[in-house]
């Protein structure tokens, strides 16, 4: 009787009893981890919380608690304004025509070296080809600038064939093909490498019995490498769908200028203008608030979507 | 038909190393040539016509080119620094045991990679926190990645029990287990952490363009910004003009754009094929985590 009353009573205090040792034993554990929980906190966690100046009328003066509520004034101005549509459209050609062509790009090269027969050359063409992702978007856009240029290196091979000086810069429907490409040319080499990785994973015995079964090299690249690398190329495109919204910023921003407004104008870069040069801070936020959830519900979307077909996601 | 295949692959494989090589080619050639040349050529230039060192000579006397440089280095150093400090104790953290909050936590951080702010909330948190046209604001709200607290913790997972174990036996308390035997032994891992890191910052220019008022604090991306795509060369006009025609300015200014785009991005280049291997084992193990 009494050592069951002991256990007993051991076993009812011992719950809350254990969770405090335990947080004791690991008191060193927390201590470890406090700054870079601090740090999210203070410039992850924080602007969350400032995101309801989109619901507000922020006035700077009164700061985010005491500027007063405007519900979904900021929304609805933005959605009824004349170039909403521009905005969204401009957002989400640029996405799909990178998801068309700068996408598969990595791939292709990627299946193209391992189907070389030297190594010495695939790495030095892996060495070569991985140097432009390394330099910054303002020198790209630099190179862009110059070889675009009226007087650049394109225009000067163009009037030897006879055409006339193009004007890339300040025509609307240059940008997304020289976006795009130059992109291309920046990430196709450092790209391909996980891609590679996962092509030297195969298992060599697949390919050995595909070639005992008579497969030519075309038949066993489409039915032994390709779906081998498959959920690789899910899990990337997932990434890629989710920061769909988001579309390269900075390279847009330094590429455009008014004249390619009407293609190169992003939901990013009006963010940008219409917080930081009109100082609608409030309206901003709103359109920036419509632009994170977008590419939260697509990414949720892709990743349900792969699950469905491919058995592949994030989570 | 496959000698055939092997050729055309080989065909493309050359000409993507050409047309990744061209514009760096050109440019560093260019900046090295006399202007007159630049502007008579207007054609691919490989090597250096007419071979001199006036652009950068005009490039170095850019007041602000010289400091921005020093407040990159700055800036890339304290960062990193800085950043591999809290990550390391974090990727420590949630590589060793479970511990109460571990998932939460690790949600947390992870959540970050795919929901933001935005713009205009950052900018007025950074406000509020009293860091605008501070230089610690070109690397304090960065300076912590969750992709390298993962791969951290992947590495130091590497590290064999065992001599944990027995070092705990020994009464060593955490801190020192981290700091006197799994960084030592984690070598690789951090070189990979630290490059990432450098060549972010190197690059880094907009955080300058929305939180510094004081061009004295620019790195090195912001003036080649201002230079190069802005066009902005006021400093280095007064002595331009002194010395040159307006035909011979337009020519000059843009060598000195070539020689601008080689002083900022020459150091990368030069160091990039010693790294290379890091920046790839970098990748695979990024990877991984999947």
């Amino acid at each position: 009787m009494q050592i069951s009353t002991n256990i007993s009573r051991n076993s009812h205090s011992s719950n809350s009893k254990r969770l405090i040792r335990d947080i004791l034993k690991n008191r060193y554990i927390y201590l470890m981890l406090f700054p870079a929980i601090a740090y999210y906190v203070i410039f992850h966690y924080f602007p969350m919380y400032g995101v309801v100046i989109a619901f507000k009328d922020f006035r700077a003066g009164l700061g985010i608690m005491r500027s007063p509520w405007a519900g979904l004034k900021h929304f609805e101005q933005f959605f009824s304004s004349y170039y909403c549509w521009r905005l969204i459209r401009n957002t989400i050609l640029l996405n799909i025509y990178d998801l068309i062509f700068a996408f598969p790009a990595p791939i292709i090269l990627a299946l193209l070296l391992s189907e070389l027969r030297s190594n010495k050359y695939k790495r030095i063409v892996q060495t070569v080809s991985y140097l432009p992702h390394f330099i910054s978007v303002v020198v790209v856009v630099g190179f862009i600038g110059n070889f675009f240029s009226q007087n650049g290196i394109i225009n000067s091979i163009i009037i030897k064939f006879g055409a006339g000086p193009i004007s890339f810069m300040l025509e609307s429907k240059w940008f997304r093909p020289i976006y795009i490409g130059s992109g291309i040319w920046q990430d196709i080499g450092w790209g391909s490498i996980i891609y590679l990785a996962a092509i030297s994973a195969i298992d060599p015995q697949l390919y050995e019995a595909a070639t005992i079964d008579g497969a030519g090299r075309f038949r066993k690249i489409v039915h032994i490498t390709i779906p081998s690398i498959l959920p690789t190329v899910v899990i990337l495109l997932i990434f890629r769908v989710g920061g769909m919204m988001s579309v390269g910023f900075e390279k847009v921003f330094l590429m455009y200028n008014p004249s390619t407004y009407e293609t190169a104008d992003v939901i990013s870069t009006f963010v940008y203008r219409s917080g930081f040069r009109q100082a609608q801070y409030s309206y901003s936020a709103a359109v920036g608030l419509f632009n994170t959830i977008v590419n939260f519900i697509l990414l949720v979307i892709a990743n349900y979507t792969s699950r469905a077909l491919t058995e592949n996601s994030l989570w | 038909m496959d000698i055939v295949f092997d050729r055309i692959n080989e065909l493309i494989m050359i000409i993507l190393i050409i047309v990744t090589l061209c514009p760096f080619l050109h440019v560093i050639s260019a900046s090295f040539s006399s202007s007159d040349e630049v502007l008579r050529s207007r054609s691919l230039i490989l090597w250096p016509k007419g071979f001199n060192v006036q652009a950068y000579r005009y490039a170095l006397a850019h007041p602000i080119l010289k400091i921005s440089y020093l407040n990159t280095i700055y800036y890339a150093v304290a960062g990193t620094l800085l950043g591999l400090f809290i990550e390391s104790l974090a990727a420590y953290a949630f590589a060793k045991q479970k511990f109460l909050g571990k998932k939460v936590f690790l949600f947390m951080i992870i959540f970050t990679m795919f929901f933001g702010g935005g713009m205009i909330p950052t900018y007025l948190n950074i406000k509020n926190l009293g860091l605008i046209d501070k230089r610690i604001v070109m690397y304090l709200p960065f300076c912590v990645s969750t992709w390298s607290i993962i791969i951290l913790r992947t590495g130091f997972k590497q590290v064999p029990a065992s001599l944990l174990e027995s070092a705990y036996l020994d009464g060593a308390s955490d801190l020192i287990i981290l700091f006197r035997i799994v960084l030592p032994l984690s070598k690789a891992i951090l070189a990979v952490s630290i490059l990432f890191s450098v060549v972010g910052y190197w690059n880094s220019w907009f955080p300058a363009l929305i939180y510094l008022k004081d061009r004295n604090k620019y790195p090195l991306q912001m003036i080649l910004r201002e230079i190069v795509i802005v066009g902005r060369m006021n400093e280095i006009e007064t002595q331009l003009s002194e010395a040159l025609t307006s035909t011979k300015r337009a020519s000059m200014e843009e060598v000195i754009r070539y020689a601008t785009m080689v002083l900022t991005t020459g150091p990368i280049i030069v160091v990039y094929p010693f790294l290379q291997k890091y920046f790839i084992k970098g990748v695979m193990i990024g990877s991984l985590k999947e």
